[in-house]
Order: C-alpha cells, then structure tokens, then sequence
C-alpha cells in the first residue's frame, strides 16, 4: 500500500457564530495525482486547504500532506508544499523575478540555484519577456501564471490549487487549463484542486470528492461516478408549458423509460439507452398531441451526480 | 538563528523595494519634514524671545521635536501596507511557506526604522544648513537617531498590531488622525515645559514622543545629563517592548481566526 501524499481523517472546523464548516470531512490523495475536491461556495473546500496548509487549524480530526502531520510538524509540511490561492497574493509594485526571488528565499534557497530556478519558471510560465517588469502591469492571464509560478518555485511535492479559475475570464480559464494540465505530466508532483465548476473536475482531476455541508458525500473517479447513474438523459424542449399531468401519463408506459422530471417546458427523462428511447417517446408525446420543439441525449454529467448525491442541482447549492 | 535573519532580511527588502517603486510616497516622506522644520522655525521664531525660554536659536530646539514628530508620523502609516497584504491574500500566502512568524512584522519595522534614520540626517543636516548648531556634536545626534528609531519602531508596532485587529483602512486612518497631532503638541516639541500650561505639561510626562523629544534633546546639549537622557530613553525603550507585545498578541489573534 503507497502512502497517500494527502490524508484527512474525520477534520471538524467551526468558526464562532457559523455551523460547522467542516463536518467530519476524510479523503486521501493518491501521489502522483490530480484529486479534484468538487462543491458548491461555502462547501467547506477552501477550510480544507486551509488546515491542509496549515493556515487554520482544525478543532478534531487528523491529517497529513507529504507524510508528515499537519497539526505536529507545521514546518515540515510547509517546507513540502506549494500554494496556489484564490486570491492572487503577489506583491504588485514588485517585477515577477523579484516575486519569485524573495519567495524562493523564503523557503532558503539562494545564490546561484536560486536565479536558475527563477529563469528556467519564467520560460515555463511564458513570462520571460515580463520578467523585469512590475506586476502591475500584467494582464490577468500573467499574473495568475505569475501566481502558479510561486507555488512552484521551490519545487513541492504537493501542490494545491484553490479555486485557480474563480472569476477569470474564459481566455484565462482555459489558459490556466493548459497549464494545470502540463502540471500533471510532471513527475511525482501530487495536485489537489478545489473547484465549483463540474467542467474543469471533469477535464483536469483523475479523481475527485464530492464536498457538501463540510463531508465528502462522494468520491471515485469522474467516469466512475458518472457510470454510477444508469443510461443516458433525454431532454425533451416542449413547443409550451402547462402539459406536465400529460407527459407523466405519454411516457410511463414507454418501455426503457425511468425517472421523468418536468420543469416548464423542458422534460428530462432518464433512459437506458438514449439512441433507442427517442424515437418512442416522440411517438408518445405526439399521441398524447404534445408538440415538441426539440429533443437532445446526453451522457450523464457531474451535474447529475450532484444532483443524486447531494438531492439538490449544483446551480441552486451554488446560489 | 540565521534563517531568522535571513528571513527578516528578505521581509525588509521586500518592503524597501516596495517603497522605491512608489517615488511620489518617497518625496511626501522626505519634504514633510523640511516643510515642518522651515516652517515652524519661521512661524515660532519669535518663541525665543518670551521670557522663560532660555535660548536664542529656535531651529535648534525645534530640530529633535521635528526629528521625533517625523518618526512618529512616518511610523504611524506603517500599519496601511499590513492591512492591504492583508486583503489581497499576501499574508495568507507567506504564512503558508516555512519563513519564521516574527520576520513578517520585523521586516516591516527593521524598514521602517531605516527610513526613520535617513530622514533623520536629513533633518539634522538642513537645521545645520539653515544655522543651527548642536553643541552635543556626532554622539548627540546619534542618540537622537537611535532614540528616533525605538519610538518609530514602538508606534509602527502599534499600528500593525491595529491593522491586524481592525483589517480596516478606514479605521486605521481613523485612529491615527485622531492620535497624531495632539500627542505632537502635548510634548515639548514646540515649546519648554516652564511655557505650557501646567495640565499639558503634566500629560506630556506620559507621552512617548516627549520622552523621546525630551531624551534627544539633552542629548544634543553642550553638557548634558546623560542620567536624564539614560532615563527618558529608557521609558522609549519600555514603550517599544509593550507595543511589541501588542503586536505579537494581535498577530496570534489573526493567525488563529484565519
């Protein structure tokens, strides 16, 4: 049995006058590998990285990042892991090789193998050109590969990303895409990365917990969640609304058809096999006179995990 | 040992570049106090000639009061950087890394403290300029710069420890306004203790910064008493050690609610 690069054990956390941000929350990260921690704001996602890292502490429970314990050798895992937080947190009068400098010598590397080290992350980054100008007059794009750049710098075996796509442009977020993505390919570093967006867990995490209230309420990898729900959804746009008793009788007796959800004019009904179930349930709504405007078959999504897990859409836990 | 040195060394420069790449913040902090030390020389010149003043130079007198008000002003601010490393995640990103909890807010007051020193000989050096003369010669003034730099670091510690608690500028701007000028003139920066009024001249034996003008003045006198000036600069340096405490305590306080 390989050691987990990240283990948590049962963390409880309360801030005064707030429920339980974490409830009794355990995982483990595989080394080696992209683990996708997937929920909702206020999930308890960031209060985990907090205690992974050190910031916070936890009221109970255990945990610990590259082997060593969180709560009884702080140092030791500082010294193991790099940060990438939601918020930028470089110093914008300073140039990037000045960020990257003082933040490598934070973790006592200096002279020689310091500048190397520092050059050879500004080619990775793309930021060479800009290396010796201020911060402040980065694009959002630069400074957010600035960011990655300092969690990096003194090559952890742990790297965690909070929420590194949060209110980024979709240029920038698919720029961050590609770089968490040429992250993975690099050898031994272990990734843990906090999201509320189902797409970017799906794309860049080989396995993921689903977080909610402050406990995992599920976890496997995404193919293996999503295989978890039988078959395929239907989602069937109504011509107009008001049919809802209608649908319910046109389609129970349609053979292959599950759970029918209607809302408004949109149907979602999940069936085993979507390629074969079209056409009969357009023969049923059209028996019953149900115009239909359009009709899609969709393999299940995160979103429907979600939906399973938590007995609530991602968008509503979102808003 | 030396990791905490090293540590506090990088803070330091952290902050002094920060300082150089914002030139308009650099010439604020080094014209303030000339504009004070000509100005109030011309306004108050006339002080001298008041019975019970006992001298006939007043930019010499006035030169440790403005040396002392430019320390505790340029000290005060210390506390906005903190709040905006603060907000924008700059703090919370360091003490994810294994740099050592003191240098954080050491580095802060070490740069402080060097700014307090040049602007210090700056001071010293226009009211020599200008015609003043300090009969207490080279020792004098470095007391007075060392004395400068305690009651500068002692008030930039307050300030952070302020910024940690309150995390507000607003506030920060708030309680220093407030604070700044009355503790100014409720010290004998502008005026001996014989000329006030007997109920400021008691409040001013509280006051940090007149401890300090008080030690950095006798200190540039041409006989002085060092028991006095020992004596005085040992309540700044008491004042300092409680404000560093206070600062340790807010920052603890800060760690723990993260």
């Amino acid at each position: 049995m390989i050691e987990p690069a990240i283990r948590a054990e049962g963390l409880v956390k309360t801030y005064p006058g707030e429920v339980h941000a974490l409830d009794g929350l355990s995982f483990a990260v595989a080394p080696g590998t992209v683990f996708g921690l997937l929920g909702p704001n206020g999930a308890g996602k960031s209060t985990t990285v907090k205690v992974l890292t050190t910031l916070a502490r936890a009221d109970a429970g255990q945990a610990s990042v590259a082997g060593r314990d969180v709560q009884g050798d702080p140092r030791g895992v500082r010294e193991a892991i790099g940060v990438v937080s939601q918020t930028s947190g470089v110093d914008v009068f300073l140039t990037g090789r000045e960020n990257l400098r003082l933040q490598g010598q934070l973790y006592g590397m200096r002279g020689r193998g310091l500048e190397r080290r520092v050059d050879e992350l500004l080619g990775q980054l793309r930021l060479t050109d800009a290396a010796d100008r201020v911060v402040q007059t980065y694009s959002g794009g630069m400074q957010r590969r600035l960011d990655v750049g300092l969690g990096l710098v003194h090559r952890p075996q742990v790297l965690f990303l909070d929420e590194p796509t949060t209110g980024l442009d979709p240029e920038v977020r698919a720029e961050m895409w590609h770089e968490i993505a040429r992250l993975r390919e690099q050898e031994g570093l272990t990734i843990l990365l906090t999201t509320h967006y189902l797409e970017e867990a799906d794309r860049l995490a080989s396995a993921l917990a689903i977080v909610d209230r402050g406990r995992i309420v599920a976890g496997g990898s995404p193919e293996a969640l999503k295989a978890e729900l039988d078959g395929d959804a239907v989602r069937v746009e109504l011509r107009d609304g008001g049919h809802n008793g209608d649908v319910h009788a046109a389609l129970e007796r349609v053979e292959g058809v599950g759970e029918v959800v209607v809302e408004g004019q949109a149907v979602h009904a999940r069936v085993g096999d979507g390629a074969r179930a079209v056409p009969a349930v357009l023969q049923a709504l059209d028996q019953h006179a149900i115009g239909v405007a359009s009709v899609t078959v969709a393999r299940p999504s995160l979103d429907d995990v979600y939906l399973r897990y938590t007995g609530r859409s991602f968008s509503e836990a979102d808003a | 040992m030396s990791t905490a040195i090293h540590d506090t060394w990088s803070m330091t420069v952290r902050e002094l570049l920060k300082l150089w790449r914002q030139p308009w913040w650099i010439a604020v902090t080094l014209v303030q106090p000339v504009i004070w030390l000509l100005l109030f020389g011309a306004l108050f010149e006339g002080i001298t000639a008041l019975p019970g003043f006992g001298g006939d130079d007043y930019t010499q007198y006035l030169t440790p009061g403005i040396v002392m008000m430019t320390a505790f002003f340029s000290a005060g601010w210390s506390g906005m950087p903190m709040i905006e490393d603060l907000q924008k995640g700059v703090m919370d990103r360091l003490l994810v890394t294994p740099v050592r909890r003191g240098p954080l807010i050491g580095g802060r007051l070490l740069q402080g403290a060097l700014v307090i020193v040049i602007q210090s000989l700056i001071i010293v050096g226009l009211a020599l300029a200008v015609g003043a003369s300090f009969p207490g010669g080279v020792p004098g003034v470095l007391v007075l710069i060392v004395i400068a730099a305690m009651l500068g670091t002692g008030w930039a510690a307050l300030s952070n420890g302020l910024a940690l608690v309150t995390r507000q500028e607003e506030t920060l701007i708030g309680v220093l306004t407030f604070l700044m000028l009355p503790l100014s003139f409720l010290s004998t920066t502008f005026l001996p203790e014989q000329l006030m009024p007997d109920w400021i001249a008691s409040i001013a034996k509280f006051n940090p910064l007149n401890w300090a003008v008080v030690a950095g003045r006798e200190a540039l006198a041409a006989d002085p008493d060092w028991g006095e000036v020992a004596l005085q600069g040992a309540l700044v340096l008491a004042f300092m050690a409680a404000a560093f405490l206070v600062a340790t305590r807010a920052f603890r306080a800060y760690q723990r609610s993260v």
